[in-house]
């Protein structure tokens, strides 16, 4: 049943995604922020939280869920004052971000660009 | 005099506007948001099951779903190296570009247009010219919602 759950979730935030790109003016980079930041207000009005909680990954995979990860390390940080709540959102993730940083580059410099095919 | 040209301007940007429109492909709006769907849809089930397989392996669930992600931006930037992401979103568009698949791509993209520019500035500069943004707002809001939270924290707490 989760796994159900997760994919009409991932599916339907992929939809809006598509949507938002195929009805309006919005370039790729774009949809991506406005995605980010939505899920971070969502978050943050407490909208998201049952969402990841009923769809796991399929809440967490999507970009809402990279705003909602940095949300909720903020708000976790909460109880260790000012320096938390500015550090708990990377810190949250913090991971994927290094990941990202470091592993692209070394693709970066390994390959050469390629032409659509 | 002055009024009427502007008038004209209008007049003739309007007309070419539905001249351009004519020969805009529509966007199939519906097989796109299909393929989008399950392309979506599968890329989270396949890391429900990764994970699963993390947290039954004695991994804690939050450090399984850290290493799904990582484990999807490494194979997201692997096929983008190799050119095959591209050729994968023609066809899944949002399906592989509002997962965290489209974000680690659009870092490695733009930095293999720019490798002539050189190691530090091209490589290095372009890497964040799309997900810079991404990062900026994110976490922005990260830090101005965590605000706001202690704000009401203290408050209640006074």
């Amino acid at each position: 049943m989760e796994y159900i759950l997760s994919f009409i979730v991932g599916g339907v935030i992929c939809v809006i995604g598509q949507i938002m790109m195929d009805a309006t003016k919005l370039t790729a980079p774009r949809v991506l922020v406005i995605l980010v930041v939505s899920g971070a207000i969502l978050q943050a009005l407490g909208i998201y939280q049952p969402l990841v909680d009923l769809a796991g990954t399929g809440a967490r995979i999507p970009l809402p869920g990279f705003g909602y990860n940095l949300a909720k390390g903020a708000i976790e940080g909460v109880s260790k004052g000012l320096l938390g709540v500015v550090t708990g959102g990377l810190k949250a993730a913090a991971g994927g971000i290094a990941v990202a940083i470091g592993w692209g580059y070394l693709m970066a410099l390994i390959f050469d660009p390629k032409s659509i095919r | 005099m002055e009024k009427e040209k502007a008038v004209d301007k209008k007049d003739i940007s309007k007309a070419y506007e539905n001249y351009a429109k004519k020969f805009t492909p529509k966007p199939k709006y519906i097989a796109n948001s299909l393929k989008a769907f399950f392309v979506g849809g599968t890329i989270c089930v396949v890391s429900m099951w990764l994970e699963n397989r993390f947290i039954s392996s004695g991994a804690e669930e939050k450090d399984a779903s850290a290493y799904v992600v990582m484990i999807l931006i490494i194979i997201a930037q692997l096929l983008t190296g190799l050119g095959w992401f591209d050729t994968i979103a023609k066809h899944a568009g949002a399906g592989v570009i509002v997962p965290i698949t489209g974000f680690a791509n659009s870092m490695v993209a733009p930095a293999l247009e720019y490798k002539k520019e050189g190691v530090v500035l091209g490589v290095g500069g372009k890497l964040f010219s799309l997900a810079g943004p991404v990062l900026v707002c994110g976490i922005t809001a990260s830090i101005l919602i965590g605000l706001i939270y202690l704000g009401l924290d203290l408050i209640s707490v006074g």
